[in-house]
């Protein structure tokens, strides 16, 4: 088997995984990062979508070994010092989750959102609606999520 | 404490793990040595299996055993029961078949479990699952709802001639008859209900340990109920004792009533884990969740309303097949009876109701309680009968709801289908909704919506559900083999902070920060001093856990009891060491004072004098301060309320916009708006998901589902629905219990698929389109459209 190593959180890490082992698999069963979702696998609801090299992408369509050198960042690792990422505290605020089960893939997705429009001056409810499409709630409605996106747009502009 | 009681926004206090990735949902757990389980399902929906090889999956690598029902019943293995019996007419008893944990002889749905793989990793049991090799003998099948009791249908099981599983009814049949005869107007309608899977975003997942030093077993599953799979599964199933088998059901991820079942992958891990000596884990993808959920509604329905020359409505007629599926999940057969029937009065003053409802067998995933559960499918059929009443006699939509609605002055009200409404402002309900959408600004909305060369329409439904399931007689006398009641403990510490143990369980209701909004308030003590504990068979006394809207009207009374208990003790407490009567004690405010001075003692302190007992009425009380509370319920509660829903529909592609979408809901009274508004919000996407886009599908010819997956699943999308505007009306509270709460899980679903098929017809009407069916897809109103034009 071969060995992966990536970065993982700042933390490098190393392990053995199959070929075959998806890198939603290898996080959260070789590094313990249970935050990191599996709720389908179709590769469309979304639950799994983590941050590799800054971009966000559903972990259960990439192999480990494919992110051999890897930067990644799962929701374990938004919150520094104890302090929530902006999105994290906009979700708790407008009470953008529920269950909690698709919450980590899509605080993820959302922090994409916000990043990719970073550079223009507001962000519209369809723009958010749209981009959201690779992440299913079945609890929340979107609604609420919707709102926590929008307000953390200011706060992550900076 | 002043902003953390009853009515405040509160934040919940279990979002910062889910907000971390900290949560602990069941597959998040790994025991000691765990090994893990694959099923064997059945990829046939109607089968005899003739031989089962398991030779080559025993060999291969990492594998620990492999086994069939014959194993399990060399063990006595007992069948999955069903909760619920159902006596249709004449008091025949409904038709009960054997269900199996794992298929024996014949397989009567895709993915019916046949087999259970053991292995050291999940992949290892996963390819070693693809060497069991089954010999199946097709059958003929069946899986339309409508077919399932013809003649020449293929029958599922040999005591269920014509696949039915009864055939019942409810109210006065010579009464709706004779009304019918006099009737002015009479509006008929045949529906469809669609079929839906569930689709809670956590797979279900389970994990059996057994402990050989103390031989008790635990299961950890991704349950609403713990303690109703603990008495299923031990007494049925396994035949262990309660007190030798511990369920525990930690963070779940959504249940929407599919997590409620006993399934048979909790029995076979509980069963295995003892037999391998190891802790066994499965856990679904969600391609398996697809054929081993239960899934919810499918009914076909046909239906009619009579209605004199001025639109008051005299009858109304109902004939439904429901499917049951392949086999009877736990609750199935009460969902379309006594969660059905029993609404079809909806708001409306109707004096003669008659429904008859037959269930069927058929070769799908058996059917059991989806989100509203019986209640959707009952205000889908009224307000589209309703509505269609209003376009045939040419009266407003609304004016004929005003002429029919059963005033606030006549409650209780008792209506011909068994229920007796408590409360409630029907009128005033939908007088705001009206407002808040601007009716009578609808036409030139409409104009507007023209001009761009899109079709606008409006539609409106009102519901009421019976909720806070459930009075134990008298859902023991409609056929309930359980009590219906809820339970909390109070449990206070010596230094004054409070465990609250509930047998309701959370999976996104956000219990943890609502009963702890209750408990601060009642008690006077600040939230942060309050732990909501549950989902542990171990840990809290007992529980009917949450499914039909029941935590805070059944399980919010209990604490509210339970409370009571404390505040009572607590007074004999302080009166002695106060050296007044207890009678002059009163409690305000987390203090316990006497009567017209400034003599107190705080709550806190009278927690301390209960454990440590040294100035104590010793004599006639224990020591201690913990308090457990059985609440049944004494009537069933009554959330109701308006939905309006505004559609655009693109003529050239069929697409259909909700516009807009206002709920105005009564709840009783509300503990936290935030989460309530949430509720709402979630209940009225799943509404709307099965109006427009959610539709399970089975090949009538092959029986294979169809829709097996996301990609032919259509799941709502954040783009696929609009923001709303929701509101509560408190004015109502229930009358029943101690809190006037009503519940609001249930409501938006139940509202929402009326109101948004009520727009879409109101706008094709427009084009001569007068009915469609659900799901609204672009495409079946597309050929709608197509086909009223030629």
């Amino acid at each position: 088997m071969p060995t992966v190593t990536m970065t993982v959180n700042g933390k490098k890490m190393s392990a053995e995984c199959e070929n075959r082992t998806l890198l939603v698999q290898f996080l959260r069963e070789k590094q313990g990062l249970t935050g990191t979702h599996v709720g389908c696998d179709t590769t469309q609801c979304g639950a799994c979508v983590v941050h590799i090299d800054g971009l966000p992408v559903k972990s259960c369509t990439t192999l480990a070994v494919q992110n051999e050198g890897a930067k990644i960042v799962t929701i374990e690792g938004l919150a520094k010092d104890g302090k929530l990422h902006p999105m994290q505290e906009m979700f708790r605020e407008h009470h953008a989750l529920q269950c909690g089960f698709c919450t980590p893939g899509m605080v993820m997705a959302a922090i994409g959102i916000v990043d990719r429009h970073k550079g223009e001056p507001t962000l519209a409810e369809k723009t958010v609606r749209h981009e959201l499409e690779g992440n299913f709630c079945r609890c929340t409605g979107y609604h609420n999520i919707v709102k926590a996106i929008m307000a953390a747009f200011p706060l992550m502009k900076g | 404490m002043a902003n953390a009681g009853i009515g405040q926004a509160v934040r919940r206090r279990e979002d910062f793990r889910f907000l971390t990735g900290t949560g602990t949902y069941t597959d998040d757990i790994d025991r000691p040595g765990q090994v893990y389980a694959h099923i064997v399902r059945s990829p046939h929906p109607h089968a005899q299996i003739r031989r089962i090889d398991t030779a080559a999956a025993e060999r291969a690598s990492g594998v620990l055993a492999v086994f069939t029902h014959d194993h399990l019943a060399a063990d006595g293995v007992g069948g999955l029961p069903c909760g619920w019996l159902v006596k249709g007419k004449g008091d025949k008893p409904m038709v009960e078949p054997p269900h199996p944990v794992l298929a024996t002889g014949v397989v009567r749905h895709i993915g019916d479990p046949v087999a259970i793989v053991i292995a050291a990793t999940r992949v290892q049991a996963a390819d070693a699952a693809e060497l069991v090799k089954i010999d199946y003998q097709m059958l003929p099948v069946v899986t339309s709802t409508a077919e399932a009791t013809r003649p020449d249908a293929p029958r599922l099981h040999t005591d269920a001639p014509r696949n039915l599983c009864y055939d019942w009814e409810l109210g006065d049949k010579a009464a709706v008859d004779a009304a019918f005869a006099r009737a002015a107007h009479t509006v008929t309608l045949d529906l469809v209900n669609n079929r839906l899977v569930a689709n809670a975003m956590e797979p279900r997942a389970a994990i059996g340990e057994y402990d050989r030093a103390t031989g008790t077993h635990t299961l950890y599953t991704t349950s609403q109920n713990p303690h109703v799979i603990r008495l299923l599964m031990g007494a049925f199933v396994l035949h262990i004792p309660e007190h030798k088998l511990r369920v525990v059901a930690p963070d779940v991820g959504g249940g929407f009533g599919s997590k409620i079942y006993h399934y048979a992958e909790e029995a076979l891990v509980t069963w295995a884990a003892k037999k391998v000596g190891r802790p066994v884990k499965w856990t679904a993808d969600r391609s398996e969740s697809f054929v081993s959920d239960a899934q919810g509604r499918d009914h076909v329905t046909s239906c009619a309303l009579a209605l004199d020359k001025d639109g008051k409505f005299l009858a109304l007629r109902v004939k439904t097949v429901a499917n049951m599926g392949g086999y009877l999940s736990t609750f199935a057969p009460a969902i379309p009876t006594y969660l059905y029937a029993t609404l079809l009065a909806g708001l409306y003053a109707t004096p003669a109701i008659h429904c008859e409802v037959q269930a069927v067998f058929t070769n799908t995933v058996p059917v059991d309680a989806y989100r509203g559960a019986g209640r959707p499918e009952a205000c889908y059929l009224l307000e589209r009968l309703v509505e269609k009443s209003a376009r045939q006699t040419g009266i407003d939509r609304a004016e004929i709801r005003r002429r029919n609605f059963i005033p606030r002055a006549a409650m209780p009200y008792q209506t011909p289908v068994a229920l007796q409404y408590d409360s409630g402002d029907f009128v005033a309900n939908m007088e705001r909704a009206l407002k808040v959408v601007d009716y009578a600004g609808f036409a030139a909305r409409r104009a507007d919506s023209a001009r761009r060369g899109r079709l606008r329409g409006i539609g409106l439904s009102t519901y009421i559900e019976a909720c806070g399931i459930a009075p134990s007689d008298v859902a023991g006398s409609l056929g309930a083999r359980a009590g219906l009641y809820e339970v909390a403990e109070i449990r206070f510490h010596p230094t004054g902070s409070v465990t609250v143990f509930t047998g309701t369980h959370q999976h996104g209701q956000g219990h943890e920060t609502t009963f702890a909004q209750l408990v601060s308030e009642k008690l006077g003590i600040p939230i942060e001093n309050v732990e909501i504990a549950h989902g542990d068979t171990a840990q809290i006394p007992f529980g009917m856990g949450t499914y039909g809207s029941r935590s805070i009207a059944v399980g919010g009374s209990a604490i509210v009891k339970a409370i009571d208990k404390i505040v009572a003790k607590g007074k004999k407490i302080a009166a002695h060491i106060l050296e007044v009567a207890e009678r002059d004690i009163e409690f305000k405010d987390g203090k316990f004072q006497v009567a017209g001075t400034d003599k107190a003692m705080s709550m806190g302190e009278v927690a301390f004098a209960a454990y440590v007992p040294h100035n104590y009425p010793l004599k006639e009380l224990e020591p201690g301060l913990d308090e457990t509370a059985f609440y049944d319920p004494k009537n069933f509660t009554f959330p109701n309320g308006c939905h309006i829903c505004e559609v655009e529909v693109d003529r050239e592609t069929g697409v259909v916009d909700i516009a807009r979408f206002i709920a105005i809901d009564d709840f009783g009274t509300v503990i936290n708006p935030m989460i309530v508004e949430g509720q709402v919000h979630g209940g009225l996407v799943q509404g709307i998901g099965q109006a427009l886009v959610e539709n399970c599908v089975y090949d009538g010819a092959s029986g294979q589902l169809l829709t097996g997956s996301y990609n032919d699943y259509c799941m709502p999308r954040a783009d696929d629905v609009p923001s709303f505007q929701v509101e509560t009306n408190e004015s109502a509270p229930c009358t029943h219990n101690p809190l006037g709460v009503k519940g609001c899980g249930e409501a938006g679903t139940i509202g929402a698929g009326a109101a948004v098929m009520n727009a879409v017809v109101d706008a094709l009407a427009t084009v001569g389109v007068t009915e469609i069916d659900m799901p609204a897809t672009p495409h079946n109103v597309w050929r709608a459209l197509k086909n009223a034009k030629t």
